[in-house]
């Protein structure tokens, strides 16, 4: 089986607070970490590689401190890994960032399936996946919880919806993105750091992978962010003092009046 | 004067304006940004999130324009209808209610697309317009829901609407018929299927948003949507690729109330079902029968936290909300801590919540669990610590020992009904 597993560098996101006066996220010596979504898809592939045999190459976009993501992934089993990495890739949104990836990932053809998180933690989008299957021209599902076969050709997952569990049979080539149940991440070991650290990471532009630069990164981009802002989800409460069975009535009392109970 | 960052071309601090404040500093969640003779930097950590622009009390950084693409056109705004077993997504009915407000900001038209096998039974000849009675039970349900007509494509390769015909079908439909919006329900179908669409158009899509209005200056769809695990909220606009798209989180739009008197149209589309191929295929649904009401439907929650102490004291939770009819949430804490299964998880990484009453127990309200309820019409927090998040979010707030006020809050609930 040969498996590509697509990750992304994100903030860690515990280190993002807001400050309450200011209004502004505070950062404490910012540390970029892999999503945490995307070690699942990677764990994922390693243990597919563990149990049929194959490669699991690693490929992210991103600016070059990125690499560091990709020898974090090395460390945790992944044999090869890309990078893309170009000021022109900068400011992509998910319809531009998934062209790029599409794009490299065809390079690497011929390969079995493509394994993502199911979001990022930054952006939350979860667009990045289904969009890179599509630009691929090759099936998707997502949320996938596990991969209860997989042969040449054709796999059968179950995937989290509402409420409900799918079980999903799809023909391969093909790309999952995964849920954390699917597995319970390894933690690097001393010889995938020892191989990390030797690891040459080829880096692609967008001529490497055949694209112009009018189509990838902010250029290539439909949507824009026009603004951000901190949300404000204060709201006026009013505090319920007294003995617990006094503010037991007054709340009860409360949620009928506001016609909730 | 510019500051040469390194990515100078796409994002550049105008280094006479810039008047040292460094609020930029604080603002940027990648840290790209540093203070270098007084004036802002900006590295190439920047992922052009633009929240040093809107930060900028000196409006000193400058992002270049984004991809143009023709001159965009299309009339409408286009609702996809999500249904299984002949029961429409909730979510639909929330979306048209919303994009009837859109439409008449924009003087055009709502569409509900209804595609899947047998929903045209009884929906009426194709192109021949039909009083909302008249049609198939689920166009007469979305005409009378706020859909001025409803698009149907009918086709036993529609069935489960499996990702890739369906995406085939509404690509055909759009090409046709050039809608300006596009909207889906974020649900696990619509963030599955909108960016197959979006990708196949090569337009824009905008995930989750919960925020959804008219620039009429501009003729444009302003969609607001959470990042950062509701840290940050992000405006993002689709200037000039057709259509707009974006899944829009459930429960935050409010549907019409039905009105049966409301006319519309119902047109069918003849469809080549030789080109719906899927490489997926469903080969079982189950229904997780976990909960006595589901967490996503529930009117009443009784969530808990790391305040709860144990599993064991998850009981007390679960007579309260079976008391209320209500269902039990639980925040990551109490999750991770093993005291409860993760389907029970509300918050950034488990589920988004909006009941008419939340009430968190013993759960101090990180920025990652309000995100996932802050939308509940009423939120109530019991906690023993006054300066708990949860109580900025709160309509009340009882600050004491839960295992006091929840066992006394139970006995009031059984006086009052005996």
């Amino acid at each position: 089986m040969r498996i590509i597993v697509l990750i992304k560098q994100v903030p860690e996101s515990t280190e993002v607070r807001i400050n309450p006066e200011t209004n502004t996220l505070i950062r404490e010596g910012v540390k970029s970490i892999i999503n945490p979504f995307d070690t699942y898809a990677l764990e994922e592939g390693v243990l597919i590689k563990e149990r049929l045999g194959g490669t699991v190459v690693v490929m992210t976009m991103g600016p070059p401190q990125a690499r560091e993501a990709l020898q974090d992934a090395i460390a945790l089993g992944a044999d090869e890994a890309i990078l893309l990495s170009d000021r022109a890739f900068a400011g992509a949104d998910t319809l531009a960032t998934s062209r790029a990836l599409a794009a490299a990932v065809r390079k690497l053809e011929p390969y079995d399936l493509i394994i993502c998180g199911k979001q990022a933690i930054d952006g939350d989008t979860a667009q990045v996946g289904p969009e890179v299957a599509e630009f691929l021209d090759i099936p998707h599902v997502t949320y996938v919880r596990k991969v209860r076969e997989l042969e040449p050709g054709r796999a059968v997952v179950e995937r989290m919806v509402e409420g409900a569990v799918e079980t999903v049979e799809m023909s391969l080539p093909g790309l999952i993105t995964v849920v954390k149940d699917i597995n319970q991440p390894r933690i690097p070991s001393l010889k995938g750091i020892m191989k990390a650290r030797r690891a040459t990471i080829p880096v692609w532009t967008p001529a490497d992978v055949g694209l112009p630069e009018e189509v990838v990164g902010l250029r290539g981009s439909p949507t824009a962010v026009e603004k951000v802002f901190v949300p404000q989800v204060e709201r006026r409460g009013e505090v319920i003092e007294g003995s617990p069975e006094e503010v037991a009535e007054v709340l009860l009392s409360r949620l009928q009046s506001v016609g909730v109970l | 004067m510019m500051a040469d960052g390194a990515l100078s071309d796409l994002i550049r601090v105008l280094a006479d304006r810039c008047t040292g404040c460094e609020a930029c500093v604080g603002v940027c969640p990648t840290g790209a940004i540093e203070m270098r003779e007084g004036v802002a930097w900006i590295g190439d950590a920047c992922n052009l999130c633009r929240a040093c622009v809107s930060t900028c009390p000196a409006e000193a950084i400058e992002v270049a324009a984004t991809a143009r693409a023709e001159a965009a056109e299309g009339r409408g705004v286009w609702v996809f209808v999500e249904h299984r077993r002949g029961q429409v997504a909730p979510v639909v009915y929330e979306l048209l209610g919303q994009a009837r407000g859109l439409a008449e900001t924009l003087g055009t038209k709502v569409s509900a697309v209804l595609a899947g096998e047998g929903v045209a039974s009884g929906a009426g000849a194709a192109a021949d317009p039909v009083a909302g009675e008249g049609a198939g039970p689920l166009a007469a349900e979305l005409i009378a829901r706020g859909a001025d007509e409803v698009l149907v494509v009918d086709d036993p390769a529609l069935a489960d609407l499996r990702e890739e015909p369906v995406a085939t079908a509404l690509a055909d439909l759009v090409r046709e018929r050039k809608p300006e919006i596009f909207l889906f329900g974020a649900t696990a179908l619509g963030r599955s299927l909108a960016p197959r669409l979006a990708a196949r158009l090569g337009t824009g899509l905008t995930a989750d948003c919960t925020g959804l209005d008219i620039d009429p200056g501009r003729r444009i769809l302003v969609q607001t949507r959470p990042a950062f695990g509701g840290n940050l909220m992000a405006v993002v606009v689709c200037p000039h690729h057709r259509p707009q798209m974006a899944t829009a989180r459930p429960r935050v739009f409010r549907p019409l109330a039905p009105d049966a008197s409301r006319r519309g149209e119902v047109i069918t589309f003849p469809v080549d079902g030789s080109r719906l191929l899927s490489r997926t295929r469903l080969l079982d649904y189950a229904e997780e029968v976990t909960e006595m009401v589901k967490l996503e439907d529930a009117d009443i929650i009784v969530a808990g936290g790391r305040g709860l102490g144990g599993a064991e004291h998850f009981s007390l939770l679960f007579e309260l909300a079976r008391l209320l009819g209500g269902a039990v949430g639980a925040s990551r804490a109490a999750v991770d801590a093993g005291w409860i299964p993760y389907y029970h998880q509300v918050g950034q990484t488990g589920k988004t919540v909006a009941p008419k009453v939340y009430i968190a127990v013993g759960i101090s309200g990180a920025i990652q669990h309000l995100a996932g309820m802050s939308s509940a019409d009423v939120i109530v927090a019991i906690n023993k610590n006054p300066q708990a998040p949860i109580f900025k979010v709160a309509n009340y707030g009882i600050v004491g020992d839960l295992f006091a006020v929840i066992p006394a809050l139970i006995e009031a609930i059984k006086r009052r009904r005996s």
